[in-house]
């Protein structure tokens, strides 16, 4: 299933309804709709979405803070709940992304992340992702 | 009741003084009383009577680090101001030729704009209603001038409208009107609305919705002279023997609505983004600039903070100078923190464990923009466009056109993209070269034979790359408000946070203004009491 913005109303419920009304943003933004998609494919959705700042090679960078944390080796990844719970809530410099992305593809990507850039080999399911990033978050 | 108990109510209030001091004392006094208010800043803050030898830290030199530093040291602190970067400003900034962009995991480009041309990558237009920073625009002398905001010549795009075929601003928006008001109407006509609308009123509606909707003697909205005086002719005006002109082709319902076009011109009602905006002749850092000139002694550039520290006495930051490699610790009476919530969260910082989770729970978006270089005005010479926005539901979400040099010959730098969401993840994510080719791919849907044909040089600046904020924007929920915000600005101890995130109006110069005279205000009575 390709990702359109409505979409996003139907998965992650009403909370959601102010990130699809984009006119009643007060932030400063380009106005209009989009209609960029997101691949389903793992390895697609992590260059599409996460290499904007783990980077393409997962090892993250240097900046005026200690920088952006590698995915790539990093033990962490192990667990998944830990990694389910970060998409669905972010963290620091990381936002959430229950409202970028279905948990097919939130389950694809981190499958990705734990088999190409480490060696998780246990895949993620949507179902797991879905049972802990319920409550979605939204955008003001 | 005796007439000192008398309490007019607030309408018979204004009426009084409308008609005792006239419009502009009724406008006042409607302002004070909670009317037409359409800010919160009441003038620059008044803070007088620092305690002599009270110093302040400020760590981060953009412009709320900046307006603290200038405001606290004009109320008699010792201000010394801290910045990581090797120019003032922060995210009011502007890309010029000659300037170098690095990019965390090092990409770096090397602009190449012609003189004269900028890329305002942050903030690049400003409300008229932006009233504190106007005035400190006007203070320091900045001068300013209009943004097109609203071209009604532009174009829109929706891959899945129109064939993909861009179509005019003016075409869709006049069709959705004239549609909209041809239903409205028939539903009138046809009685569906009599139990909620007065006879009186149905009256007055349909006539607004001949007259509005420009319909003809049927209620019906057609192709004909009158339609086309509004979005346009086939053949225009003229004069002599071929002065008569011809009526346009209005687009049919279906195609109308497939455009979206409701969604432009809700765009353009928002409180934000209405007429007139300005902003500063030769690019947005013209800001900066105006307070880096009144806070440039108190400032040391290039120094990374790594540690903010505090105790009943005082505060201290260590970092190290980026340049020389050299480490110090700087220490004062208070803090004004304006480091962005991004980087802050990375920092070592002595606050409660409530302000801590305040800071982390404040993500940033990655917006990009990208500047192209042109060796024309095509966008005017061929199309009539002179400044605005063409929409299009692709990545870069818009194209931008200058608004000033119009009608020069000679380069001319467009904004190519102004991506947000999805697409900017998928433009940072590129290397800055296959930023450019998609911008020159996606924008030529506006202007297919010159797009590439007159394209010299672009830069973009993907802002979730920028080392030094790793975002552009605050992202807040209602949650996280309800949460953490009063935590984030509230004083803890001797340290106050300020900024874009420190605020209800995230986004704009203005919000991050108005948080920085906030934590300020705060920090001053503190060191009175104290």
């Amino acid at each position: 299933m390709s990702r359109h913005p409505a979409a996003a109303l139907v998965v992650a419920g009403a909370a959601v309804l102010a990130a699809a009304a984009p006119a009643l943003r007060a932030q400063d933004g380009p106005g209009g709709t989009s209609s960029v998609e997101i691949s389903d494919e793992g390895e697609q959705v992590y260059q599409q979405i996460c290499q904007s700042c783990h980077m393409a090679d997962a090892r993250g960078g240097a900046g005026a803070g200690t920088g952006i944390p590698a995915l790539a080796d990093n033990p962490r990844m192990a667990d998944k709940d830990y990694i389910i719970k970060l998409m669905a809530t972010g963290r620091g410099g990381m936002p959430w992304f229950t409202d970028v992305l279905t948990p097919e593809q939130i389950a694809a990507v981190l499958t990705h992340v734990r088999t190409e850039f480490n060696d998780f080999p246990e895949p993620v399911t949507a179902q797991e992702v879905a049972r802990l990033a319920g409550s979605a978050s939204a955008e003001q | 009741m005796s007439p000192s108990d008398y309490v007019p109510t607030r309408r018979e209030l204004l009426s009084m003084i409308g008609k005792i001091g006239g419009g502009l004392a009724m406008y006042q006094a409607m302002t004070v009383l909670g009317h037409a208010a359409e800010t919160q800043f009441t003038g620059p803050p008044a803070l007088t009577g620092a305690r002599p030898g009270a110093s302040v830290l400020v760590l981060g030199g953009g412009l709320a680090g900046m307006l603290a530093a200038y405001e606290l040291g004009k109320a008699g602190y010792r201000v010394q101001l801290l910045e990581y970067q090797d120019r003032p400003g922060g995210r009011c900034y502007t890309v010029r030729g000659g300037d170098k962009i690095v990019e965390v995991g090092g990409a770096t480009q090397n602009v190449a704009f012609s003189a004269g041309n900028y890329l305002n990558p942050g903030p690049w237009r400003i409300p008229h209603h932006h009233r504190t920073l106007l005035h400190y625009a006007k203070a320091f002398g900045v001068e300013l001038e209009p943004f097109i905001q609203n071209n009604t010549n532009t174009f829109v795009h929706r891959g899945n409208a129109f064939g993909g075929k861009p179509q005019r601003y003016k075409e869709l928006a006049v069709d959705f009107k004239g549609h909209i008001s041809e239903l409205l109407s028939k539903s009138l006509n046809s009685g569906a609305l009599d139990s909620q609308v007065t006879a009186e009123d149905k009256e007055m509606l349909l006539v607004a919705m001949r007259e509005w909707g420009v319909l003809d003697e049927n209620m019906a909205y057609v192709s004909s002279i009158g339609t086309s005086a509004q979005r346009g002719y086939d053949t225009p005006p003229g004069g002599g023997l071929v002065g008569a002109p011809s009526a346009s082709t209005i687009n049919g319902l279906s195609d109308v609505l497939s455009s979206n076009i409701w969604t432009q011109l809700n765009f353009h009602f928002n409180n934000v983004m209405q007429t007139t905006m300005f902003q500063p002749k030769g690019g947005m850092d013209m800001i900066a600039r105006g307070f880096f000139s009144q806070v440039e002694p108190m400032m040391r550039m290039n120094t990374r903070v790594s540690r903010i520290a505090q105790s009943d006495s005082g505060v201290t930051a260590n970092w190290t100078d980026t340049v020389t490699g050299e480490t110090g610790e700087t220490q004062a009476d208070w803090c004004v923190c304006t480091i962005p919530p991004t980087i802050l969260s990375q920092l070592d910082v002595q606050v409660s464990d409530a302000t801590k989770a305040a800071i982390s729970a404040v993500p940033m978006n990655g917006q990009v923009k990208i500047g192209l270089e042109m060796r024309s005005r095509f966008w005017e010479e061929n199309y009539a466009i002179y400044g605005g926005h063409s929409f299009t539901d692709q990545a870069i979400s818009l194209i931008s056109y200058p608004n000033f040099d119009y009608f020069k010959d000679g380069p001319a730098v467009l904004l190519g993209a102004f991506a947000n969401g999805a697409g900017a993840f998928q433009l940072t994510g590129m290397t800055p070269e296959q930023r450019i080719e998609i911008a020159l791919e996606q924008g030529s849907i506006f202007h297919p034979e010159e797009y590439r044909r007159e394209f010299v040089s672009g830069a973009s600046v993907a802002w979730s790359r920028m080392p030094w904020i790793q975002g552009c924007t605050s992202r807040w929920t209602e949650e996280s408000r309800a949460g953490h915000y009063q935590n984030l600005v509230q004083m803890d101890g001797r340290i106050v946070l300020a900024g874009e995130h420190a605020t209800y109006y995230g986004g704009w110069m203005e919000g991050s203004l108005l948080s920085s005279i906030n934590a300020i205000e705060q920090l001053h009575s503190r060191a009175l009491a104290a």
